[in-house]
Protein backbone atom coordinates (compact mmCIF):
# COMPACT_ATOMS: atom_id res chain seq x y z
CA UNK A 1 0.00 0.00 0.00
CA UNK A 2 3.20 1.97 -0.55
CA UNK A 3 2.33 5.65 -1.71
CA UNK A 4 -1.86 5.17 -1.39
CA UNK A 5 -2.46 7.82 1.22
CA UNK A 6 -4.62 10.73 0.42
CA UNK A 7 -4.54 13.97 1.58
CA UNK A 8 -5.91 18.12 1.31
CA UNK A 9 -2.77 18.60 -1.87
CA UNK A 10 0.24 18.54 0.23
CA UNK A 11 2.72 16.02 0.32
CA UNK A 12 4.40 14.01 2.57
CA UNK A 13 7.29 17.03 3.33
CA UNK A 14 4.92 19.61 3.47
CA UNK A 15 2.33 18.02 6.08
CA UNK A 16 6.11 16.90 8.03
CA UNK A 17 7.08 20.46 7.78
CA UNK A 18 3.79 22.64 8.61
CA UNK A 19 2.06 19.20 10.72
CA UNK A 20 1.46 22.28 13.51
CA UNK A 21 -0.46 24.54 12.05
CA UNK A 22 -2.00 22.16 10.34
CA UNK A 23 -3.31 20.37 13.18
CA UNK A 24 -5.33 23.84 14.33
CA UNK A 25 -8.92 23.74 13.36
CA UNK A 26 -8.86 27.35 12.88
CA UNK A 27 -6.08 27.03 10.30
CA UNK A 28 -5.88 23.79 8.60
CA UNK A 29 -4.88 22.24 5.36
CA UNK A 30 -6.77 24.10 3.08
CA UNK A 31 -5.14 27.48 4.94
CA UNK A 32 -2.15 25.85 4.28
CA UNK A 33 -2.51 25.54 0.43
CA UNK A 34 -3.70 29.20 0.14
CA UNK A 35 -0.49 30.22 1.81
CA UNK A 36 1.57 28.18 -0.75
CA UNK A 37 -0.21 29.78 -4.14
CA UNK A 38 -0.01 32.95 -2.27
CA UNK A 39 2.57 36.06 -3.10
CA UNK A 40 4.01 38.58 -0.52
CA UNK A 41 5.48 41.93 -1.55
CA UNK A 42 8.08 43.25 1.67
CA UNK A 43 9.03 46.72 1.43
CA UNK A 44 11.96 47.43 3.49
CA UNK A 45 14.03 44.38 4.70
CA UNK A 46 14.76 46.44 8.21
CA UNK A 47 13.64 46.16 11.58
CA UNK A 48 9.96 45.28 10.69
CA UNK A 49 10.88 43.37 7.90
CA UNK A 50 13.28 40.64 9.00
CA UNK A 51 10.42 39.26 11.28
CA UNK A 52 7.88 39.53 8.24
CA UNK A 53 10.55 37.91 5.94
CA UNK A 54 11.40 34.99 8.76
CA UNK A 55 8.13 34.52 9.36
CA UNK A 56 6.50 34.35 6.24
CA UNK A 57 9.07 32.29 4.84
CA UNK A 58 8.97 29.50 7.59
CA UNK A 59 4.81 29.74 7.30
CA UNK A 60 5.04 28.42 4.00
CA UNK A 61 4.42 31.31 2.03
CA UNK A 62 4.94 30.04 -1.76
CA UNK A 63 6.72 33.38 -3.38
CA UNK A 64 8.25 36.62 -1.56
CA UNK A 65 9.75 39.89 -3.08
CA UNK A 66 11.68 41.51 -1.34
CA UNK A 67 12.52 45.11 -1.58
CA UNK A 68 15.61 47.31 -0.31
CA UNK A 69 18.08 49.40 -1.62
CA UNK A 70 20.30 49.36 1.34
CA UNK A 71 23.41 47.66 2.51
CA UNK A 72 23.17 45.74 6.15
CA UNK A 73 25.35 47.73 8.32
CA UNK A 74 26.72 46.94 11.92
CA UNK A 75 24.03 49.01 13.70
CA UNK A 76 21.29 47.52 11.90
CA UNK A 77 22.45 43.78 14.00
CA UNK A 78 20.24 44.71 17.09
CA UNK A 79 16.94 45.36 15.91
CA UNK A 80 17.26 43.34 12.10
CA UNK A 81 17.40 39.83 12.61
CA UNK A 82 17.44 38.53 9.26
CA UNK A 83 20.75 39.87 9.30
CA UNK A 84 24.31 38.21 11.15
CA UNK A 85 27.45 39.59 11.26
CA UNK A 86 28.92 37.91 8.12
CA UNK A 87 26.10 39.38 6.46
CA UNK A 88 27.48 43.00 7.08
CA UNK A 89 27.82 44.77 3.52
CA UNK A 90 25.83 42.79 1.59
CA UNK A 91 22.74 44.15 -0.16
CA UNK A 92 19.88 43.48 2.23
CA UNK A 93 17.60 41.93 0.43
CA UNK A 94 19.87 39.58 -0.96
CA UNK A 95 20.91 38.84 2.50
CA UNK A 96 17.59 38.71 3.41
CA UNK A 97 16.90 36.06 0.74
CA UNK A 98 19.85 34.60 2.04
CA UNK A 99 18.47 34.20 5.10
CA UNK A 100 15.11 32.68 4.03
CA UNK A 101 16.43 30.44 1.67
CA UNK A 102 18.23 28.77 4.62
CA UNK A 103 14.94 28.70 7.00
CA UNK A 104 12.53 27.52 3.92
CA UNK A 105 14.34 26.49 0.65
CA UNK A 106 10.99 25.82 -0.94
CA UNK A 107 9.46 29.69 -0.94
CA UNK A 108 10.94 31.45 -3.48
CA UNK A 109 12.20 34.99 -2.87
CA UNK A 110 12.67 37.41 -5.31
CA UNK A 111 14.89 40.44 -4.77
CA UNK A 112 14.39 44.01 -5.55
CA UNK A 113 17.36 45.98 -4.87
CA UNK A 114 16.97 49.26 -6.69
CA UNK A 115 13.99 49.89 -3.97
CA UNK A 116 10.68 51.33 -3.80
CA UNK A 117 10.71 54.21 -6.47
CA UNK A 118 7.65 55.49 -8.03
CA UNK A 119 8.31 54.99 -11.41
CA UNK A 120 8.31 50.81 -10.83
CA UNK A 121 5.95 51.34 -7.77
CA UNK A 122 2.85 50.22 -9.95
CA UNK A 123 4.62 46.83 -11.85
CA UNK A 124 6.37 45.58 -8.33
CA UNK A 125 3.20 45.49 -6.48
CA UNK A 126 0.99 43.75 -9.39
CA UNK A 127 3.47 41.34 -8.89
CA UNK A 128 2.00 40.32 -5.64
CA UNK A 129 -1.27 39.43 -3.99
CA UNK A 130 -0.64 41.03 -0.96
CA UNK A 131 1.85 43.85 0.27
CA UNK A 132 3.63 44.83 3.09
CA UNK A 133 4.85 47.71 4.65
CA UNK A 134 8.07 47.70 6.55
CA UNK A 135 10.10 50.77 5.20
CA UNK A 136 11.24 53.86 6.92
CA UNK A 137 10.00 56.60 5.91
CA UNK A 138 6.99 58.81 5.05
CA UNK A 139 6.98 59.17 1.43
CA UNK A 140 7.77 55.54 0.98
CA UNK A 141 4.51 54.88 3.09
CA UNK A 142 2.84 57.29 0.58
CA UNK A 143 3.68 55.79 -2.40
CA UNK A 144 3.70 52.44 -1.08
CA UNK A 145 0.21 53.10 -0.32
CA UNK A 146 -0.97 54.41 -3.20
CA UNK A 147 0.43 52.00 -5.33
CA UNK A 148 -1.87 49.70 -3.49
CA UNK A 149 -5.07 51.49 -3.93
CA UNK A 150 -4.54 51.60 -7.84
CA UNK A 151 -3.84 48.18 -8.22
CA UNK A 152 -6.08 46.90 -5.21
CA UNK A 153 -4.23 45.58 -2.99
CA UNK A 154 -4.16 44.74 0.88
CA UNK A 155 -1.57 46.71 2.34
CA UNK A 156 -0.25 45.34 5.90
CA UNK A 157 1.06 48.64 7.27
CA UNK A 158 3.59 48.67 10.14
CA UNK A 159 5.70 51.10 12.01
CA UNK A 160 7.73 51.43 15.09
CA UNK A 161 10.44 54.19 16.43
CA UNK A 162 12.04 54.57 19.77
CA UNK A 163 9.58 52.63 22.17
CA UNK A 164 6.64 53.12 20.04
CA UNK A 165 4.52 51.29 17.07
CA UNK A 166 1.74 51.00 15.04
CA UNK A 167 -0.07 48.65 13.07
CA UNK A 168 -3.08 48.49 10.22
CA UNK A 169 -4.25 46.98 7.19
CA UNK A 170 -4.82 49.09 4.83
CA UNK A 171 -7.16 48.92 1.49
CA UNK A 172 -8.91 46.05 2.48
CA UNK A 173 -12.43 44.31 2.86
CA UNK A 174 -15.45 46.42 3.13
CA UNK A 175 -14.88 50.15 2.60
CA UNK A 176 -11.38 49.92 4.34
CA UNK A 177 -9.91 53.44 4.82
CA UNK A 178 -6.42 53.47 2.61
CA UNK A 179 -3.11 54.91 4.46
CA UNK A 180 -3.99 58.47 2.97
CA UNK A 181 -7.33 58.58 4.26
CA UNK A 182 -6.16 58.07 7.78
CA UNK A 183 -2.90 60.74 7.13
CA UNK A 184 -4.46 62.89 4.54
CA UNK A 185 -1.83 65.42 5.79
CA UNK A 186 1.78 64.18 5.04
CA UNK A 187 4.55 65.36 7.48
CA UNK A 188 6.82 68.45 6.41
CA UNK A 189 10.06 67.56 5.20
CA UNK A 190 12.82 66.57 8.17
CA UNK A 191 10.31 66.77 10.75
CA UNK A 192 9.49 62.74 11.01
CA UNK A 193 11.46 60.81 12.86
CA UNK A 194 13.94 57.87 11.46
CA UNK A 195 15.08 55.41 13.33
CA UNK A 196 18.88 56.41 12.13
CA UNK A 197 18.68 59.78 14.12
CA UNK A 198 15.71 59.46 16.65
CA UNK A 199 17.05 55.44 17.85
CA UNK A 200 14.82 52.23 18.58
CA UNK A 201 14.77 49.89 21.29
CA UNK A 202 15.93 46.90 19.14
CA UNK A 203 12.74 44.33 20.21
CA UNK A 204 9.77 47.23 19.55
CA UNK A 205 10.05 46.50 15.32
CA UNK A 206 10.30 43.07 15.92
CA UNK A 207 6.84 43.26 17.90
CA UNK A 208 4.95 45.23 14.91
CA UNK A 209 6.91 43.27 12.21
CA UNK A 210 5.54 40.31 13.51
CA UNK A 211 1.88 41.36 14.03
CA UNK A 212 1.88 42.51 10.28
CA UNK A 213 2.98 38.75 9.42
CA UNK A 214 -0.01 37.42 10.76
CA UNK A 215 -2.46 40.01 9.80
CA UNK A 216 -0.57 39.20 6.42
CA UNK A 217 -1.38 35.34 7.11
CA UNK A 218 -5.00 36.65 7.73
CA UNK A 219 -5.31 38.12 5.07
CA UNK A 220 -4.38 35.40 2.48
CA UNK A 221 -6.22 32.66 4.31
CA UNK A 222 -9.36 34.66 5.44
CA UNK A 223 -9.19 33.52 8.80
CA UNK A 224 -10.14 35.64 12.15
CA UNK A 225 -10.30 39.57 12.16
CA UNK A 226 -8.16 41.91 10.55
CA UNK A 227 -6.88 44.85 11.97
CA UNK A 228 -8.96 46.93 8.94
CA UNK A 229 -10.28 50.10 9.83
CA UNK A 230 -8.62 49.97 12.79
CA UNK A 231 -5.31 51.37 14.02
CA UNK A 232 -4.04 49.13 16.89
CA UNK A 233 -0.86 50.99 18.73
CA UNK A 234 1.84 49.36 20.98
CA UNK A 235 3.44 51.33 23.58
CA UNK A 236 6.41 49.40 24.86
CA UNK A 237 7.14 51.47 27.71
CA UNK A 238 4.07 49.91 29.29
CA UNK A 239 3.64 47.17 27.31
CA UNK A 240 0.20 48.16 26.38
CA UNK A 241 -1.86 47.80 23.14
CA UNK A 242 -4.83 50.06 22.48
CA UNK A 243 -6.97 49.97 19.39
CA UNK A 244 -8.46 53.25 17.16
CA UNK A 245 -11.55 52.52 15.31
CA UNK A 246 -11.07 54.68 12.20
CA UNK A 247 -13.39 55.82 9.71
CA UNK A 248 -14.18 54.37 6.20
CA UNK A 249 -12.59 55.07 3.18
CA UNK A 250 -13.06 59.19 2.91
CA UNK A 251 -14.53 60.67 -0.36
CA UNK A 252 -12.15 63.33 -0.59
CA UNK A 253 -8.80 61.27 -0.61
CA UNK A 254 -6.19 61.72 -2.89
CA UNK A 255 -5.67 58.01 -3.79
CA UNK A 256 -9.13 56.08 -2.95
CA UNK A 257 -11.50 58.97 -3.57
CA UNK A 258 -13.99 59.04 -6.35
CA UNK A 259 -11.85 62.71 -7.63
CA UNK A 260 -7.97 60.87 -6.59
CA UNK A 261 -5.62 62.83 -8.12
CA UNK A 262 -2.94 60.42 -8.19
CA UNK A 263 -4.09 57.70 -10.51
CA UNK A 264 -2.44 54.90 -13.06
CA UNK A 265 -1.03 57.32 -15.10
CA UNK A 266 0.16 59.63 -12.53
CA UNK A 267 2.15 57.90 -9.82
CA UNK A 268 5.19 57.86 -11.49
CA UNK A 269 5.62 61.22 -11.55
CA UNK A 270 4.44 62.44 -8.17
CA UNK A 271 7.07 63.52 -6.53
CA UNK A 272 6.65 61.77 -3.30
CA UNK A 273 9.79 63.46 -1.79
CA UNK A 274 9.04 66.68 -2.12
CA UNK A 275 4.76 66.42 -1.33
CA UNK A 276 5.35 63.33 1.44
CA UNK A 277 8.01 64.23 4.28
CA UNK A 278 11.31 64.12 2.60
CA UNK A 279 13.52 61.29 1.27
CA UNK A 280 12.27 57.89 0.28
CA UNK A 281 16.19 56.80 0.87
CA UNK A 282 18.05 57.28 4.12
CA UNK A 283 20.97 58.42 2.24
CA UNK A 284 22.17 59.68 5.58
CA UNK A 285 25.94 59.60 5.34
CA UNK A 286 27.84 62.16 5.76
CA UNK A 287 26.11 66.18 5.54
CA UNK A 288 23.98 67.19 3.21
CA UNK A 289 22.69 70.34 4.37
CA UNK A 290 24.86 73.49 3.28
CA UNK A 291 23.42 76.26 5.51
CA UNK A 292 27.08 78.00 5.92
CA UNK A 293 29.76 79.96 3.70
CA UNK A 294 33.35 78.18 3.84
CA UNK A 295 34.33 81.22 6.42
CA UNK A 296 32.95 79.31 9.06
CA UNK A 297 33.79 75.99 8.96
CA UNK A 298 37.15 74.33 9.68
CA UNK A 299 37.55 70.73 8.80
CA UNK A 300 38.11 67.83 11.61
CA UNK A 301 42.40 67.72 10.55
CA UNK A 302 42.24 71.45 11.50
CA UNK A 303 40.51 70.63 14.72
CA UNK A 304 42.79 68.06 15.39
CA UNK A 305 45.48 70.60 15.10
CA UNK A 306 44.44 72.53 17.19
CA UNK A 307 43.45 70.31 20.06
CA UNK A 308 47.29 69.51 19.60
CA UNK A 309 48.48 72.25 19.61
CA UNK A 310 46.70 73.26 23.29
CA UNK A 311 48.34 69.85 24.36
CA UNK A 312 51.36 71.72 23.26
CA UNK A 313 50.49 74.24 25.40
CA UNK A 314 50.10 72.64 28.76
CA UNK A 315 46.55 71.98 27.67
CA UNK A 316 45.22 75.57 27.14
CA UNK A 317 42.80 75.42 24.58
CA UNK A 318 42.24 78.76 22.89
CA UNK A 319 38.72 77.56 21.70
CA UNK A 320 35.53 76.13 23.11
CA UNK A 321 34.67 72.48 21.56
CA UNK A 322 30.72 72.55 21.70
CA UNK A 323 29.00 69.19 20.87
CA UNK A 324 25.26 70.08 20.18
CA UNK A 325 23.97 65.96 19.91
CA UNK A 326 21.11 64.65 21.68
CA UNK A 327 22.64 63.54 25.36
CA UNK A 328 22.62 59.64 24.94
CA UNK A 329 25.10 60.55 21.97
CA UNK A 330 27.43 62.29 24.03
CA UNK A 331 27.17 59.65 26.99
CA UNK A 332 28.55 57.08 24.61
CA UNK A 333 31.17 58.68 23.02
CA UNK A 334 32.75 62.36 22.84
CA UNK A 335 35.63 64.56 22.10
CA UNK A 336 38.27 65.23 25.17
CA UNK A 337 37.82 68.27 26.58
CA UNK A 338 34.13 69.20 24.30
CA UNK A 339 31.21 70.32 26.48
CA UNK A 340 27.33 68.97 25.58
CA UNK A 341 24.99 71.33 24.50
CA UNK A 342 21.89 69.45 23.00
CA UNK A 343 20.21 71.31 20.26
CA UNK A 344 17.12 72.02 22.27
CA UNK A 345 18.87 73.47 25.66
CA UNK A 346 21.07 75.31 22.62
CA UNK A 347 17.78 77.13 21.19
CA UNK A 348 16.64 77.80 24.97
CA UNK A 349 19.98 79.81 26.04
CA UNK A 350 20.64 81.07 22.77
CA UNK A 351 16.94 82.36 23.12
CA UNK A 352 17.66 84.48 26.44
CA UNK A 353 18.40 87.81 24.49
CA UNK A 354 21.99 88.83 23.65
CA UNK A 355 22.99 84.87 24.24
CA UNK A 356 22.29 85.66 27.55
CA UNK A 357 21.89 81.90 28.66
CA UNK A 358 24.97 81.06 26.58
CA UNK A 359 27.68 82.68 28.77
CA UNK A 360 28.50 79.19 30.80
CA UNK A 361 29.34 77.91 27.62
CA UNK A 362 31.41 80.59 25.71
CA UNK A 363 34.08 81.25 26.85
CA UNK A 364 35.16 85.19 26.40
CA UNK A 365 36.02 85.69 22.91
CA UNK A 366 37.54 82.22 22.31
CA UNK A 367 36.28 80.28 18.81
CA UNK A 368 33.60 78.03 19.20
CA UNK A 369 33.73 74.83 17.64
CA UNK A 370 30.54 72.77 16.58
CA UNK A 371 30.53 69.64 16.30
CA UNK A 372 27.52 66.93 15.64
CA UNK A 373 27.22 63.74 14.84
CA UNK A 374 27.03 64.16 10.49
CA UNK A 375 27.74 67.96 10.44
CA UNK A 376 24.47 69.27 9.41
CA UNK A 377 23.09 70.36 13.16
CA UNK A 378 26.43 71.97 13.71
CA UNK A 379 25.83 74.10 11.04
CA UNK A 380 22.34 74.84 12.29
CA UNK A 381 23.91 75.67 15.57
CA UNK A 382 26.65 78.16 13.97
CA UNK A 383 24.01 80.42 12.23
CA UNK A 384 22.00 80.04 15.89
CA UNK A 385 25.04 81.35 18.11
CA UNK A 386 25.77 84.49 15.31
CA UNK A 387 22.11 84.91 16.12
CA UNK A 388 22.92 85.26 19.61
CA UNK A 389 26.24 87.11 19.27
CA UNK A 390 28.54 85.01 19.01
CA UNK A 391 30.09 86.25 15.97
CA UNK A 392 33.54 83.43 16.27
CA UNK A 393 31.45 80.51 16.02
CA UNK A 394 32.90 77.76 13.16
CA UNK A 395 30.81 74.42 12.22
CA UNK A 396 33.43 71.63 12.55
CA UNK A 397 32.07 69.81 9.02
CA UNK A 398 31.10 66.55 8.47
CA UNK A 399 31.04 65.99 12.51
CA UNK A 400 32.28 63.11 14.44
CA UNK A 401 31.55 60.98 11.78
CA UNK A 402 33.92 62.32 9.49
CA UNK A 403 36.41 62.55 12.34
CA UNK A 404 36.09 59.31 12.74
CA UNK A 405 36.85 58.63 8.85
CA UNK A 406 39.89 61.17 7.89
CA UNK A 407 41.12 61.54 12.27
CA UNK A 408 40.60 59.11 14.48
CA UNK A 409 39.15 55.47 13.55
CA UNK A 410 38.83 54.07 16.62
CA UNK A 411 35.77 56.63 17.08
CA UNK A 412 32.57 54.81 16.77
CA UNK A 413 30.49 55.54 13.81
CA UNK A 414 27.02 54.83 14.20
CA UNK B 1 -19.69 79.00 33.40
CA UNK B 2 -17.77 75.84 34.36
CA UNK B 3 -15.20 74.09 33.37
CA UNK B 4 -14.90 70.75 31.28
CA UNK B 5 -12.51 68.30 32.87
CA UNK B 6 -10.96 65.67 30.66
CA UNK B 7 -7.91 63.14 29.98
CA UNK B 8 -5.11 63.93 27.59
CA UNK B 9 -3.35 61.01 26.67
CA UNK B 10 0.08 61.60 24.55
CA UNK B 11 1.38 58.86 21.59
CA UNK B 12 5.08 58.49 20.59
CA UNK B 13 6.16 62.07 19.21
CA UNK B 14 3.48 64.03 20.70
CA UNK B 15 4.63 62.30 23.98
CA UNK B 16 8.17 63.68 23.33
CA UNK B 17 7.10 67.15 22.83
CA UNK B 18 4.60 67.73 25.63
CA UNK B 19 7.13 66.04 27.95
CA UNK B 20 4.18 63.99 29.13
CA UNK B 21 2.02 60.33 28.93
CA UNK B 22 -1.30 62.06 29.82
CA UNK B 23 -2.71 64.86 32.28
CA UNK B 24 -6.32 66.10 33.25
CA UNK B 25 -6.58 69.12 31.35
CA UNK B 26 -9.72 71.56 32.36
CA UNK B 27 -11.52 73.59 29.55
CA UNK B 28 -14.05 76.81 29.87
CA UNK B 29 -17.40 75.41 29.28
CA UNK B 30 -18.66 76.42 26.00
CA UNK B 31 -22.33 75.12 26.18
CA UNK B 32 -24.55 72.98 27.40
CA UNK B 33 -26.07 69.46 25.45
CA UNK B 34 -29.63 68.76 25.35
CA UNK B 35 -29.35 67.19 28.85
CA UNK B 36 -27.76 69.57 30.31
CA UNK B 37 -24.16 68.40 30.68
CA UNK B 38 -21.66 70.88 29.71
CA UNK B 39 -19.34 70.56 26.85
CA UNK B 40 -16.27 72.19 25.30
CA UNK B 41 -14.69 71.37 21.95
CA UNK B 42 -11.39 69.73 20.55
CA UNK B 43 -10.87 73.10 18.79
CA UNK B 44 -10.35 74.66 22.75
CA UNK B 45 -8.59 71.99 22.82
CA UNK B 46 -6.04 72.17 20.35
CA UNK B 47 -5.35 76.00 21.29
CA UNK B 48 -4.76 75.23 25.67
CA UNK B 49 -2.38 72.67 24.22
CA UNK B 50 -0.16 74.53 21.83
CA UNK B 51 -0.52 77.46 24.20
CA UNK B 52 0.78 74.90 26.64
CA UNK B 53 3.69 73.31 24.41
CA UNK B 54 5.20 74.98 21.72
CA UNK B 55 6.43 71.77 20.09
CA UNK B 56 3.41 70.39 19.33
CA UNK B 57 2.71 72.40 16.86
CA UNK B 58 4.35 70.62 13.94
CA UNK B 59 2.78 67.44 15.02
CA UNK B 60 -0.46 69.03 14.84
CA UNK B 61 -0.40 69.34 10.72
CA UNK B 62 -0.55 65.69 11.11
CA UNK B 63 -1.93 64.36 13.81
CA UNK B 64 -4.80 62.18 14.04
CA UNK B 65 -7.44 63.14 17.25
CA UNK B 66 -9.32 60.58 18.89
CA UNK B 67 -11.93 61.08 21.38
CA UNK B 68 -12.69 58.06 23.61
CA UNK B 69 -10.61 55.62 21.09
CA UNK B 70 -12.90 57.06 18.07
CA UNK B 71 -11.10 58.81 14.98
CA UNK B 72 -12.15 62.47 14.43
CA UNK B 73 -12.09 63.84 11.24
CA UNK B 74 -9.54 66.72 10.10
CA UNK B 75 -10.47 70.22 11.16
CA UNK B 76 -13.84 68.59 12.66
CA UNK B 77 -15.41 70.73 15.98
CA UNK B 78 -15.81 68.02 18.20
CA UNK B 79 -17.67 68.43 21.51
CA UNK B 80 -15.96 67.26 24.26
CA UNK B 81 -18.19 66.06 27.33
CA UNK B 82 -16.56 65.88 31.17
CA UNK B 83 -14.29 62.69 31.60
CA UNK B 84 -13.43 62.27 27.60
CA UNK B 85 -10.26 60.89 26.90
CA UNK B 86 -8.75 62.28 24.01
CA UNK B 87 -5.93 60.98 22.29
CA UNK B 88 -3.18 62.79 20.15
CA UNK B 89 -1.83 60.01 17.72
CA UNK B 90 1.18 61.27 15.49
CA UNK B 91 2.02 58.87 12.97
CA UNK B 92 5.26 56.66 12.88
CA UNK B 93 7.29 56.83 10.00
CA UNK B 94 10.30 54.45 11.09
CA UNK B 95 10.77 50.78 11.31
Amino acid sequence: MEGAWRGGGLDKEEVERYARQLVLPSFGVANQRKLKESSVLVVGAGGLGSPVCLYLAAAGVGRIGVVDHDHVEKSNLHRQVLHAEDQVGTHKAVSASISMHRLNSTTTVETHVDGFRPKAALKLVEGYDVVVDASDNPATRYCVNDACVIANRPLVSGAAIGTDGQLSVYNHGEGGPCYRCVWPDPPASGSCQRCSDHGVLGVLPGIIGTLQALETIKVITGIGECTSGKLLMFDGLCTGFRTLKLRGRQASCAACGPEATITRDTIAAYDYEAKCGGPMHDRGEGACLKVLGKDRRVSCSRLSERMEEAVGRGGDRDFVLMDVRPRPEFDFAHLPGSVSLPMEDLEEAASGGEGAGLGAYVDNGKDVLVVCRRGNDSQVAVRRLEEAGVANAFDVEGGLQSWSQTVDPTFPLY
Amino acid sequence: MGEVRLRVLYFAAAREAAGVESEEVSLEEEGTDDRGTPYATTEALEELLLGRYPKLKDIFRTVVLAVNMDYVDKGARVKLAPGDEVALIPPIGGG
